[in-house]
């Protein structure tokens, strides 16, 4: 059963600036909308609540991507297509070329937005444990102007994000890695395609000398949002290749993670094949 | 209830102009507006790609799109890929290798498959499984679809 139609509206904001006037008006009332492949699903299964969307998909301002020197900076509007389709991802953010296409099939890489992934704060969504494994920082726009936020601290709970009601998500800044790079990424669904995560890790480490000199490791669908494993990465930064104690960060990866049973995997199901990810991760490293 | 809108979009190479609901979706515009029907709607929820078409040249869920966004947009349904009463190559080769069982997910399937071949003319089996992978066969196994899409790929090539 469908929304009932007559219950929703939509206005199109000519300019992002016209956007964040609507909403500093009248905070709460609008549902910024932008690919729909996350609101249009729940609009359609009759479960979302009478609204006026904001149409943010023509907003020139928040398209493109942006590189200089140290980092990328990607438009709330960039595509899992844009992403997969852009060189300079490719070469910097592996790991997101492989979120990216983890996601749905094409359709729905077509148009769903990083933002918009983001934003809708969906626990199992796979470009998130890749932005937090890179370091990503968030713009966020409003009348009162431009607020920066670290990635790994905008997730407050399920769902409850640091976003005030006038706010909107503009820009996702990416830090360019330097150095001798290691990149991991898997999700684990059900099927090689069209599948939502059982569990997915996604990590990036930094070695110098041998040594872990920089780790980060993000996680979904094991916790009430996208969580960074800081246990485990504190049980393996600086530690040496040639060593890693790869038990020790088995251990604390569960202090990291509080998975729960669910439609898609039980929660012993999460925390087994989340530790094995990180076990799988760790051979890989260990190997360079 | 809020005002209709004016939606202007091209589709099949023919411009339309409707009356819609602001919230109407794609989907709806080209089944019950347009009379369009070759378009399914399977899940609703963006799995299974029965209602796919062209938007501005990209495959998209229509199941998924709110109609204003396609404002001025170009739209190709399954209707669009026959040159008049003559059949792509790719849904001659889906009847010669019975690619098409009970029908339903054939319109995306065809939609999905024409991008394929335009994007990538001589696409590997896993080229087609990952352009594909967001539409849903029950009947057919995808054997016989592969094997059109391979032979389509094949006769495109040889034009």
């Amino acid at each position: 059963m469908r929304g009932f139609l007559p219950d929703f509206d939509v206005r199109v904001p000519a300019s992002l600036s016209e956007a964040l006037e609507l909403m500093a008006q009248a905070p709460g009332t609008f549902t910024p909308l932008a690919g729909g492949t996350d609101l249009m699903v729940v609009y359609n299964a009759g479960r979302l609540k009478p609204t006026c969307f904001l149409d943010l998909s023509g907003l020139a301002e928040l398209r493109g991507i942006e590189e200089d020197a140290t980092s990328l900076r990607f438009g709330a509007l960039t595509t899992f297509t844009d992403l997969r389709e852009c060189r300079a991802v490719h070469q910097h953010f592996p790991n997101l070329v492989k979120s990216a296409r983890a996601t749905g099939a094409l359709a729905i890489q077509n148009r769903g937005t990083l933002a918009g992934n983001i934003a809708n704060a969906s626990p199992a969504a796979d470009t998130p444990p890749s932005l937090l494994a890179y370091g990503a920082e968030l713009e966020l726009v409003s009348p009162r102007g431009l607020r920066r936020v670290a990635y790994d601290q905008f997730h407050q709970g399920y769902k409850r994000l640091d976003l005030a009601a006038d706010e909107l998500l503009a820009r996702i800044t990416v830090p360019k890695p330097s150095g001798r790079g290691f990149h991991y990424f898997r999700k684990v669904g059900t099927r090689q395609a069209q599948a939502i995560s059982k569990t997915c890790l996604a990590a990036y480490a930094r070695i110098e000398d041998g040594c872990v000199a920089e780790l980060r490791i993000g996680l979904g669908s094991v916790a009430p949002a996208p969580v960074r494993a800081r246990n485990a990465e504190a049980a393996l930064r600086g530690q040496p290749l040639a060593s890693l104690p790869v038990a020790a960060a088995r251990e604390a990866l569960l202090a990291d993670m509080s998975p729960i049973d669910d439609i898609r995997a039980t929660a012993q199901y999460r925390s087994v094949v989340t530790r094995n990810l990180l076990g799988q991760m760790l051979r890989e490293l260990a190997g360079l | 209830m809020a005002d209709r809108i004016d939606l202007s979009l091209k589709i099949n190479g023919a411009d339309h102009h409707v009356s819609v609901h602001p919230f109407a979706r794609l989907l709806d515009v080209l089944r019950e507006d347009l009379r369009l029907t070759g378009t399914k709607e399977g899940c609703g929820e963006g799995e299974c790609g029965a209602c796919t078409v062209l938007l501005n040249g990209r495959v998209v869920n229509s199941c998924l799109v709110p109609a204003v966004q396609a404002q001025g947009a170009e739209v190709v349904t399954v209707e669009g890929l026959a040159e008049g009463e003559n059949l792509s190559s790719l849904q001659a080769a889906f009847l010669t290798h019975n690619g098409a069982q009970c029908g339903f997910c054939t319109p995306g399937m065809l939609v999905s498959a024409t991008d394929l071949i335009n994007r990538c003319p001589n696409p590997s089996d896993d080229e087609i499984r990952d352009g594909l992978a967001g539409n849903l066969c029950r009947c057919t196994g995808y054997a016989k679809i592969l094997d059109a899409v391979h032979s389509a790929a094949e006769r495109e090539a040889a034009r």
